[in-house]
């Protein structure tokens, strides 16, 4: 199962389950979505529950904030993550906001689900990460699967959560990680990251499509004796605090890596968390691998800007050696 | 033609039908015969060209790219009329607006081959970069409208947008102000009946959407946009309106897009064979050969002759555009910001330090 099939999988379960989940946005009905993630859908659970909608953004988080607070769970789809900026004002002014200026006699739980992310040689306003914009808003929960199985735990998760779950899909691994996941329901925590490997030397804290990039770099540091102990954050807000302090007391140093700008992003917030938690523990300051602070290149420009193995070993050296 | 066209009068503007016969001659553009060849050759070669970038694009030699094909009769209509000094805001799918206003096919496929540089027109003035966002270029088109007149210019804003776009509040509070303002803008609206696979009718309940240029006080045609002559008739009026200082147009220009959404799309999977034939008597470049053919002015053989030439030009700047080079480190930091912050210089160095290391280590 790839990540794409995960995900359709989880909406599966959850439309046969809960007769209040409603799938909607761009392209989602008839076609399945332009990366097919809700393709089948429509066909079996009919177009009253899965549905294509007008081509606009707010209107979609909007009407969604309305099915919410009466009753219904809309799962919405924003075709690529840079264009869901039009819906910004309903995000941040309705969907984080409705449990508390209601003083919860409303809620809007929803799932926001959408294609993030660059290295796939995108159009314009495709290939961005912007989860620090969204982790920024109190209200919401931000959650970023990397393998397949993640994404079916943390879909269904997510579908279960009774706040709003901005979920965002790395589409550059959509299809390029198949693995085994079980047919039946489950799920992960939301708010919970993962030791994927073990280590000795130096944290290495990433999410979604990085990862992969990250489990290349530490075979490169096994071969120069530098053991990598690697986080897979899963969900950015709330970032699972104790997982990753506890980790940097036991290696001394910390490295976040995200294809994400660098200034105000995921990794400053780390970088905090690990002066806070784990001072006396450092050996090294807390490192950011990340996206310069510029707009994400055309496919020419942008082998510059994507996060290399390379670049991220060459970081893991640089701190180790500190 | 306004008057006449009103949009709840329902009733197309046309004035040449599927065989090229005029059928509206009170509404005949006056245009001669040698402008009327020209406007169809402009077509030919921006439809000759759209096929063969989507053909770049199969041999993998080009990135993703939104066809053109079947709506050339709509920016073929534009490119006879703007002038140099007005201003062309675009969606993604106007090419024949976007040679006439200047660009190079060079560039344009620069830019779909993933330089920024595609979109930096050497030879064209008042062209704002394509517009991926849905609709909301179009808000910028009733800015500039303002300067236009807060200044006194003599100059038109045309500006592009899907029917798709037409659902996002965007568009709607664009030909607001522009309205408002009476600003010199022609909006045009290519309903190709599709938002990618979403047909016009999941996209709103509306009869039309020249049929909303009411609610905005402004005025508003629908026009069948692959009749070359109609298309060039409404073009003119509406440019002639705003420029006199009568406020915006809304332009409905009814066609059908041939091809995909973009070249990562399949259209087999939401629309039928019947239907894409249905649509296919009523080709734009179809129709007005058809005219020219009968009144003596075109044929077959010269159309060979033509394509053949048109294929030579274009792959000769294809292969300029394939030859341009690789995008240096700097390319990607020095446009952000006029007055570059030490951070991100410091973000360059650093990374500068890095591929120095790596060239060392490799």
């Amino acid at each position: 199962m790839n990540m794409v099939n995960a995900i359709n999988d989880a909406l599966d379960i959850k439309l046969a389950e809960d007769d209040r989940i409603i799938v909607y946005g761009e392209d989602v009905g008839v076609e399945g979505g332009v990366f097919r993630v809700t393709e089948g859908l429509q066909q079996k659970h009919g177009v009253e529950r899965v549905f294509d909608s007008p081509l606009a953004e707010s209107g979609i988080v909007g009407t969604a904030v309305g099915m919410a607070v009466a009753g219904l769970k809309p799962v919405i789809e924003m075709q690529f993550s840079g264009f869901a900026n039009p819906a910004f004002n309903q995000v941040v002014s309705h969907v984080s906001r409705m449990r508390n200026r209601s003083r919860g006699k409303y809620t809007s739980g929803m799932v926001i689900r959408m294609p993030y992310g660059g290295g796939i040689n995108a159009l314009e306003h495709h290939s961005e990460s912007l989860e620090a914009i969204w982790a920024h808003i109190p209200g919401l929960k931000v959650v970023i699967p990397s393998t397949p199985h993640d994404a079916k735990g943390l879909m269904i998760a997510a579908l279960e959560s009774e706040d709003p779950i901005w979920f965002m899909e790395p589409k550059r691994i959509y299809r390029a990680i198949k693995q085994e996941v079980e047919t039946e329901k489950f799920s992960i925590p939301i708010g919970k990251a993962k030791v994927i490997q073990e280590g000795t030397d130096v944290t290495v804290v990433a999410y979604g499509a990085m990862i992969r990039e990250v489990q290349k770099a530490s075979v490169l540091a096994k071969k120069e004796g530098i053991s990598v102990e690697i986080i897979d954050l899963r969900t950015i807000y709330p970032i699972d605090r104790e997982t990753i302090s506890q980790s940097i007391k036991k290696t001394g140093r910390i490295i976040t890596v995200h294809e994400a700008i660098k200034t105000f992003g995921v990794g400053a917030e780390i970088s905090a968390l690990a002066m806070e938690e784990a001072f006396l523990h450092l050996e090294a300051p807390p490192k950011r691998v990340a996206g310069f602070d510029v707009i994400v290149p055309l496919p020419k420009g942008e082998p510059h800007f994507m996060i290399s193995p390379e670049k991220i070993f060459y970081e893991i050296l640089r701190t180790v050696k500190y | 033609m306004f008057k006449e066209y009103e949009p709840i009068n329902k009733k197309m503007f046309q004035i040449m039908d599927n065989d090229g016969r005029i059928i509206n001659k009170t509404y005949m553009p006056e245009m001669s015969d040698e402008d009327i060849l020209k406007a169809y050759k402009d077509m030919l070669f921006a439809r000759t060209a759209d096929q063969m970038i989507v053909s770049y694009q199969r041999q993998g030699r080009i990135y993703t790219y939104p066809p053109n094909y079947g709506q050339e009769a709509i920016s073929g209509a534009v490119a006879q009329i703007m002038r140099k000094q007005d201003w062309l805001v675009p969606a993604f799918r106007e090419m024949g607006a976007y040679i006439a206003k200047g660009a190079s096919l060079k560039e344009i496929f620069l830019y779909f081959m993933g330089y920024e540089d595609g979109v930096n027109l050497k030879n064209a003035e008042n062209f704002l970069p394509y517009s991926v966002p849905i609709a909301s270029q179009l808000v910028h088109a009733a800015g500039i409208g303002y300067e236009i007149k807060y200044r006194k210019k003599d100059q038109v804003v045309f500006t592009f947008v899907g029917d798709g776009g037409t659902s996002e509040g965007d568009f709607h509070e664009a030909i607001n102000f522009a309205g408002v303002w009476k600003a010199p803008v022609v909006f045009i609206v290519q309903n190709n009946q599709y938002g990618i696979s979403t047909p016009f009718k999941v996209q709103t309940a509306s009869d039309g959407i020249a049929i909303k240029s009411y609610a905005y006080g402004i005025k508003g045609i629908q026009v069948d946009g692959n009749d070359f002559f109609a298309m060039y008739k409404a073009v003119k009026e509406s440019f002639e309106h705003a420029k006199a200082g009568n406020g915006p147009v809304l332009i409905e220009a009814v066609t059908y897009r041939k091809g995909a959404h973009t070249t990562s799309d399949d259209p087999t999977k939401y629309r039928s064979k019947e239907e894409e034939e249905a649509w296919d008597v009523k080709d734009p470049l179809k129709r007005l050969k058809a005219y020219l053919v009968s009144k003596k002015l075109y044929n077959n053989k010269e159309e060979e002759k033509l394509i053949e030439e048109f294929k030579k030009e274009i792959d000769r700047q294809f292969i300029e555009a394939e030859n341009y080079g690789v995008v240096d480190l700097e390319d990607v930091f020095k446009y952000t910001y006029a007055d570059m912050p030490t951070d991100l210089k410091e973000q360059m160095v650093e990374h500068e330090k890095f591929l120095q290391w790596r060239s060392v280590r490799n």
